[in-house]
C-alpha cells in the first residue's frame, strides 16, 4: 500500500512534466495544425540556459529568465522559420522542426559540448519532505508538483476567463473572422508559438536536474511527448493531461512492480518448454515488465491508433 | 513526353533508355577510375543509400506521405538477411548470395503489409506520428527480443560461406560493388516503371489532391497502402544489401536517427523529381565522409544547410538544377554565368568565413586546457588570439556585402533568361 503511495507520487511527477510539454505541443498543433518536432528541444535549450543563468544569479533566477528567452527564441522561430516555411504545406513545416530539432541539439553540443552539465538541485530544496513508510520522498519532487499544477491552473484560466483567452479559442476555430473583427492573428498565433516555447522552457528548468541536463535530454523525452498528444487525441488539452498522466503512472508501475511474463504464461497455464537455447519464443519467457516500461507507452499507442485512431480525446475528424 | 496524339506512345524510347543506359555504363566503369579500396567502400555506402533513398522518395515525393521510421523496413530486410546468410552456412543450404535482398525485400514488405494495415488511414502528420511511434517501438524491441534483433551487440554473419556464383565467392569489395551495382540499377529501374504505373500515377493524384481521388472512385487509403507497400519491399533490398556489405545490423539500423538522416538524404535532394533522391545520396555519402574527416562539427553544417534547404529551396538539389531546365531551353544559360560567379564567389567566401569562425569558436571552447594552435584551411596559428577570428568575421562582411549587392544583378539575369524572346514574361 505504501509503495503504492509512493509511485503514485512519482508517476505524478513524470506526468505532470509530461503535461507541461504536451499543453503547449498541443496548443500549438489546435492553432497552426503542425506538429513541432522542436518542441523537445527547446525543453532542453530552457534546461541549458537555467544551467548557463544559475551559475551566475542563482536556481531562481534561472527558473525566471531562463524560459523567458526560450520563449523569445520560439516566438522568433516561427515568425521567421515557420512562417516563411508554411507555404509550401504541413509536411515541409514538420520537416523544418525536425530540422530544427537535429540543429538545436548540434548548437547545444557546439556551445556545451557533450557530456553532462552539473546542474543540480538549489540546496534550499535539498531535504526530505516526508516519508512514507521508510521511502523519502525529496521536497524538490514536491515543488515540480506545485509548480506544474500552478502553471496548469493559470493556462485554464488564462484561456477560459480572460480576454487573450477567448480570442486564442476563436483563433483555433475561425482565424479568419477573428482577423476579420480587426485582430492580429499572425500575432496571436506567434505569441501561442512563443509562451508554448516557454513552458516547453519552464519543464526543462525544473527537470534538468534531476533528469540530468545532456545534449541527448531532447531525444529522450521528445518521441514519448508526441506519443502523449497522439494517445490523447491530438489538439485536445484534457487529452494531453489524461494521456501524461496515464503515461507517467504506467511506466512507474511497469518499473517499480517486477512482473514477470513467465509468471503470467504459467498463470494462463501455458507449459514452459525445457530446452529454450533454440525456440524463437524464448524471449517472450524472459520478458519482465521494467525491461517493457519505457516503450509501454508506444504499444498503447499503436494500440490506440488501431482501435481509436482518434486518440482518446480527439475528434473524429481533427 | 509531349506526344498529343491517341496511338499509345511506344514503350521503350530511346530518349528513355539513355540516361539509364548512361548510368548503368557509368557505374560500371567507376571501379576502373576510382581503385582504391576505401573509394569503393564509399561507393558501396552510396549505392545502398541511393536504392533506400528512392524507396523512401515513394513514400515521401510521390505519395506525400512523411514517415519518421522508414528505416524499420530496412533495418528488418537487414536482419532477416543476416539471419538467411547464417541458415544458409548452418545447413547448407542452396540459395545464392546474389538473390538474398529478396529475401531482405520480402520481409521488408511483411513488416509494411502489417504496420501499412492501420498507418495509411490518414496522411499528413497523423502517419508521419504513428511512422514514429512505431519506429520507436520496434527499435526499443531490438534490445529486448534477443532471438531475432540479437540484443545490444547485434547479430552478424559471413558472407563468404554460400555457394558460389560462378567461381565467385564474394570475398572481394569489388565482387560486392557490382552485386550491389546489379540491384541498385534492377531496383532503380523497377522504383522508376512502378511511378509510371497507373497505381504511381494514382498515388501522385492522392498526395496533391486526395478528396478529388476519392470522387473519381478511388480508394486514397489504398493507394497510400500499396505505395507503402511497394517502398517497404524496396527499402527490405537496401537492408539486404547493407547486410551482405558489412555482414552485421544492431539497432543502430532502426533508430530514430537513421529514419532522420535519409529524411534528410531525401529531401536534400529534392522530393520532386525522381532523380533527386539520387544526388541527395551521392551528395550526404561525400558530404558525411569527406567533411567528417576534416571537422568534429560537420553535423552542424549539415544542420545549416538542410534547414537552409526546407527554408530556400524546399525542392532541394534537383529542384534547383531543374530550375535552369527553361534558361537551356532557350538557350540563353550563358545569361547567367557572369551574375551568378559575381554573386557565388563572394557567397562562398561569405561562408567560408562562416565555417572558420566556427571552427575557432569550437576550438576556443572545447580543445584540451593549452592546446591553443589550430590548422584551418591550410593555415596554422593560434586559436586564442583575436586576429584570425577577426579575418574570418571580415571575410564574412566582405562576402556578404558583396553578395548582396550584386544579388538584383542576378535576379534581373535570370528573369532575361527565363523571358522567351520577343514574348511577354
Amino acid at each position: 500500500m505504501d509503495l503504492i503511495l509512493v509511485n503514485l507520487i512519482d508517476g505524478l511527477v513524470t506526468g505532470l512534466l509530461l503535461f507541461m510539454l504536451s499543453a503547449g505541443l498541443t496548443l500549438i498543433f489546435s492553432m497552426m495544425g503542425v506538429l513541432n518536432f522542436a518542441h523537445a528541444s527547446f525543453y532542453m535549450l530552457g534546461a541549458y540556459f537555467a544551467y548557463q543563468v544559475s551559475l551566475f544569479l542563482g536556481f531562481w533566477m534561472g527558473l525566471l529568465v531562463a524560459p523567458v528567452i526560450v520563449g523569445i527564441l520560439g516566438a522568433g522561430v516561427e515568425r521567421y522559420g515557420l512562417r516563411r516555411v508554411h507555404q509550401y504545406g504541413h509536411v515541409p513545416e514538420l520537416i523544418f522542426t525536425f530540422g530544427l530539432a537535429l540543429l538545436i541539439e548540434e548548437v547545444v553540443q557546439f556551445i556545451w559540448g557533450k557530456d553532462q552539465m552539473p546542474y543540480a538541485v538549489p540546496e534550499i530544496l535539498q531535504f526530505t519532505a516526508f516519508s512514507i513508510a521508510g521511502n523519502s520522498i525529496p521536497a524538490y519532487k514536491i515543488f515540480m508538483i506545485f509548480i506544474s499544477v500552478a502553471i496548469f491552473i493559470t493556462l485554464l484560466y488564462v484561456l477560459t476567463r480572460t480576454r487573450v483567452g477567448m480570442i486564442i479559442q476563436a483563433a483555433l476555430s475561425y482565424p479568419r473572422t477573428v482577423e476579420a473583427l480587426g485582430h492580429n492573428v499572425p500575432l496571436v498565433f506567434m505569441g501561442v508559438f512563443g509562451v508554448g516555447t516557454a513552458l516547453a522552457g519552464v519543464a526543462g528548468v525544473i527537470a534538468g536536474p534531476v533528469l540530468a541536463t545532456f545534449p541527448g535530454m531532447a531525444v529522450v523525452l521528445g518521441s514519448i511527448v508526441f506519443v502523449t498528444i497522439v494517445i490523447g487525441g491530438l489538439g485536445s488539452l484534457w487529452g494531453a493531461l489524461v494521456a501524461s498522466l496515464l503515461i507517467g503512472w504506467i511506466t512507474t508501475f511497469a518499473k517499480s512492480y517486477n512482473v514477470r511474463m513467465e509468471d503470467i504464461l504459467t498463470g494462463l497455464g501455458v507449459q514452459k518448454p525445457v530446452d529454450m537455447s533454440e525456440s524463437l519464443i524464448r524471449d517472450l519467457w524472459t520478458i519482465t515488465s521494467p525491461q517493457i516500461a519505457d516503450i509501454l507507452p508506444y504499444l498503447l499507442m499503436v494500440l490506440i491508433l488501431v482501435f481509436r485512431p482518434y486518440g482518446l480525446f480527439g475528434k473524429r475528424d481533427a | 513526353m509531349t506526344t498529343q496524339s491517341l496511338t499509345r506512345p511506344p514503350l521503350v524510347t530511346l530518349s528513355g533508355a539513355l540516361p539509364w543506359v548512361i548510368a548503368t555504363l557509368f557505374l560500371l566503369a567507376m571501379p576502373q577510375i576510382f581503385t582504391s579500396n576505401s573509394a569503393l567502400t564509399i561507393m558501396n555506402q552510396m549505392a545502398i543509400t541511393i536504392v533506400f533513398a528512392l524507396a523512401y522518395n515513394m513514400l515521401l515525393g510521390q505519395g506525400g506521405m512523411l514517415s519518421f521510421g522508414h528505416a524499420v523496413y530496412m533495418g528488418m530486410g537487414g536482419f532477416m538477411c543476416v539471419h538467411v546468410m547464417n541458415y544458409v552456412e548452418d545447413y547448407s543450404l542452396p540459395i545464392p548470395l546474389p538473390v538474398l535482398p529478396v529475401f531482405g525485400g520480402l520481409f521488408g514488405m511483411g513488416v509494411a503489409l502489417i504496420v501499412g494495415s492501420f498507418s495509411t488511414r490518414k496522411a499528413g502528420t497523423v502517419f508521419a506520428m504513428i511512422s514514429l511511434g512505431v519506429g520507436e517501438l520496434i527499435a526499443a524491441c531490438s534490445v529486448i527480443v534477443v532471438a531475432f534483433f540479437g540484443g545490444e551487440e547485434g547479430v552478424s554473419g559471413d558472407r563468404t560461406y554460400g555457394l558460389p556464383v560462378f567461381g565467385t565467392e564474394f570475398l572481394h569489395q569489388i565482387e560486392i560493388y557490382y552485386l550491389t551495382v546489379f540491384w541498385l540499377v534492377l531496383s532503380a529501374l523497377l522504383m522508376y516503371l512502378f511511378s509510371r504505373t497507373p497505381i504511381g500515377r494514382m498515388a501522385n493524384a492522392v498526395r496533391d489532391n486526395p478528396e478529388r481521388a476519392e470522387f473519381l472512385g478511388y480508394s486514397a487509403r489504398w493507394v497510400r497502402f500499396y505505395s507503402f507497400v511497394a517502398s517497404g519491399f524496396f527499402a527490405g533490398i537496401a537492408g539486404g544489401l547493407f547486410a551482405i556489405n558489412y555482414e552485421i545490423l544492431t539497432e543502430e539500423n532502426l533508430n530514430l536517427a537513421t529514419s532522420g538522416s535519409i529524411l534528410l538524404v531525401t529531401f536534400l535532394g529534392g522530393v520532386g523529381f525522381f532523380f533527386g533522391p539520387i544526388i541527395g545520396a551521392i551528395v550526404f555519402t561525400l558530404l558525411q565522409t569527406v567533411l567528417s574527416l576534416q571537422t568534429e562539427i560537420w553535423q552542424l553544417y549539415l544542420g545549416i544547410l538542410f534547414l537552409a534547404t526546407v527554408m530556400y529551396f524546399p525542392g532541394g538539389l534537383a529542384g534547383v538544377l531543374m530550375m535552369h531546365a527553361l534558361p537551356i531551353r532557350l538557350g540563353k544559360a550563358g545569361l547567367l554565368v557572369v551574375p551568378y560567379l559575381r554573386t557565388l564567389l563572394p557567397a562562398a567566401l561569405c561562408i567560408l568565413g562562416l565555417a572558420g569562425a566556427l571552427e575557432i569558436l569550437f576550438h576556443i571552447r572545447h580543445a584540451a586546457l593549452g592546446d591553443s594552435e589550430m590548422t584551418l584551411f591550410w593555415v596554422t596559428f593560434d586559436s586564442h588570439a583575436p586576429l584570425p577570428l577577426i579575418a574570418a568575421i571580415v571575410a564574412v562582411a566582405v562576402g556578404f556585402w558583396l553578395a548582396r549587392r550584386s544579388a538584383p544583378e542576378l535576379a534581373e539575369a535570370w528573369h532575361k533568361a527565363n523571358t522567351p524572346d520577343g514574348g511577354a514574361a
